[in-house]
């Protein structure tokens, strides 16, 4: 038997396809994450169409940190608790910045580093896995470090 | 249009105290007072920087402060804006008088701090993105504090080291001032011994949360006028307070957000939000970087210090490391910043602290800063940024 699993967060991450849902203005193309908006917010704009849009999975690290101190609540700890790593992944295709934390299992990772999408467990409750976003070293191209 | 002075500056010293936000802000109501020689009924508005950890009252904190003092039927203001919080309480009061509604204002932020990482804003809302923020990826605030710092590594070479040495620049001011909370010169070594928090980040890199309070009168040039002649000079005028939000698209990833604004669309404005902050002042005050003799900038961490050198035009991007190694910023340095000794040696008292930075440029522009004393000091700045897209920069000149 297998443990029923979902999304942390449906609206945000569609865990069976590991894609971060972004919305974008149909009037101006401007990309939000997270999609909790219902109206454009670039100020020349205002649009009130907006259509899904997922982000791109492969990104490039703008930056990263190491929490080495166990944090609040609602932070979900493992027992002994394992110090993590946060990144800010800049996806080019969509024109920003995006946090999520580098998969325990990735080599680690340095700025300038190309990393790509997956989908892991978050924690586990009495409805089964809660899944989130994680990121993990791509190494299928080499690039360089940028300033 | 006639400006508007600082007549007296009062401070609760900072620490951990256990006692209420509301004693903490009349302690520094009270020394403002006192500093400016007049009487609680002079005063005709009250204007609180609001705490939420001091449960309703701290959200309605000008009258809190105003019931504390005595109801005296004033003007009330209350004002949230995070960190600059404080900034948005003179810059309400300080609208009030240049509008001529009042003479005599009366700004008062105080806090009382939890222990450790301040958790999730407003509590258990599962759809806030603050709250999905502790959850789902574990970013607490020094999460975005360590980010900020890498950055400046990968991008400008800047070391763990340099790092330390603006804690240790700071504790060196800090052990001057009886105000502060942390007083005991602290070395580099120290900063590198101590644990990582959010690596490359130290737990001595990081700001801790304190309770404190501090108070400003302020008032009309005319009334500061009359009031200088029955005591002698001692106003300063407050040029310039900005408090503009971002441009969009923000293209740096803030606190506490999960994402930037997108560049697809429009690109990025030439002046980053924080640049704003300060550019925005300069413009109104007519005055630029040159002018400056110090400044208190938000160190909530210690790289974050090193950001605003270049935010404020202290030095070219990628430039802070260099100034900080020449002593630029230290005591005795051409532009000494924090020379209270920062957030560093304060820890951070929300509410208050944007108004505490204030009161340490007047005390410095008066030559009262004693053995911190910045020589000749005519122009400081004070600069902030606080979740949520609220940010200020007061300029006060001699
Ligand atoms: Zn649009």
């Amino acid at each position: 038997m297998t443990t029923p699993s979902r999304s942390a967060v449906p609206d945000w991450f569609d865990a069976s396809e590991t894609r971060l849902l972004g919305k974008a203005c149909t009037r101006c193309r401007s990309v939000f994450f997270p999609p909790t908006i219902d109206r454009c917010r670039n100020p020349r704009c205002g649009g009130d169409v907006l259509e899904t849009h997922p982000l791109s999975t492969r990104g490039r690290i703008w930056s990263w940190t190491r929490n080495h101190y166990k944090p609040p609540a609602p932070y979900v700890s493992g027992d002994p608790f394992e110090p993590y790593t946060v990144l800010a992944v800049e996806l080019e295709e969509d024109g920003l910045v995006v946090l999520g934390q580098l998969s325990p299992d990735s080599p680690p990772a340095n700025v300038g580093d190309m990393v790509s999408l997956r989908t892991e467990k978050l924690l586990e409750d009495e409805d089964g896995v809660q899944l989130v976003w994680r990121w993990t070293l791509d190494n299928s191209e080499t690039v360089e470090v940028a300033s | 249009m006639s400006g508007v002075a600082v007549l007296g500056v009062g401070m609760h010293p900072w620490g951990k105290f256990g006692k209420s936000f509301v004693e903490y802000g009349r302690v520094a109501a009270r020394a403002a007072l006192e500093d400016a020689g007049i009487d609680w009924t002079d005063v005709q508005m009250v204007a609180g920087a609001n705490t939420w950890r001091g449960g309703y009252p701290g959200l309605v904190s000008g009258a809190a402060f105003a019931q504390e003092l005595g109801w005296n039927g004033t003007r009330l203001s209350s004002s949230f804006a995070a960190c600059a919080s404080g900034a948005q309480a003179i810059g309400a009061a300080r609208a009030h008088i240049l509008a001529g509604l009042c003479d005599v204002a009366l700004v008062i932020g105080a806090d009382v701090a939890p222990k450790g990482f301040f958790g999730p804003f407003g509590g258990g809302d599962q759809t806030d993105p603050d709250w999905l923020r502790f959850r789902l990826l574990g970013a607490t605030n020094p999460t975005y504090f360590g980010l900020y710092a890498q950055r400046r590594i990968a991008a400008y070479g800047a070391s763990e080291r340099d790092f330390a040495m603006v804690k240790a620049k700071n504790s060196r001011a800090g052990a001057l001032n009886p105000n502060a909370r942390f007083t005991k010169v602290v070395t580099e070594d120290e900063v590198l011994a101590s644990a990582y928090v959010a690596e490359p980040l130290h737990l001595l890199d990081v700001c801790a949360t304190s309770d404190g309070a501090a108070a400003l009168v302020i008032t009309s040039e005319d009334y500061a006028r009359r009031k200088q002649l029955e005591r002698g000079g001692r106003a300063v005028r407050i040029s310039a307070l900005s408090t503009n939000s971002p441009t969009y698209p923000n293209n740096v990833i803030e606190m506490p957000n999960f994402a930037t604004d997108s560049t697809l669309a429009v690109p990025a404005p030439d002046e980053g939000f924080k640049t704003s902050l300060a550019s925005s002042a300069y413009a109104e005050a007519g005055l630029g970087p040159d002018d400056l003799n110090l400044a208190e900038v938000y160190d909530l961490s210690t790289a974050l210090e090193l950001d605003w050198y270049e935010h404020i035009g202290l030095c070219a991007e990628g430039e802070a490391e260099k100034i900080l190694h020449d002593g630029v910023t230290s005591l005795g340095g051409r532009v000494p910043v924090n020379p209270s000794g920062g957030l560093a040696s304060f820890g951070e008292a929300v509410p208050a602290q944007a108004i505490a930075q204030v009161v340490e440029l007047t005390v410095q522009l008066r030559g009262d800063a004693g053995e911190r004393q910045v020589p000749n000091a005519n122009v400081g700045m004070s600069i902030n940024q606080g979740l949520f897209g609220h940010g200020s920069a007061v300029i006060v000149t001699a």
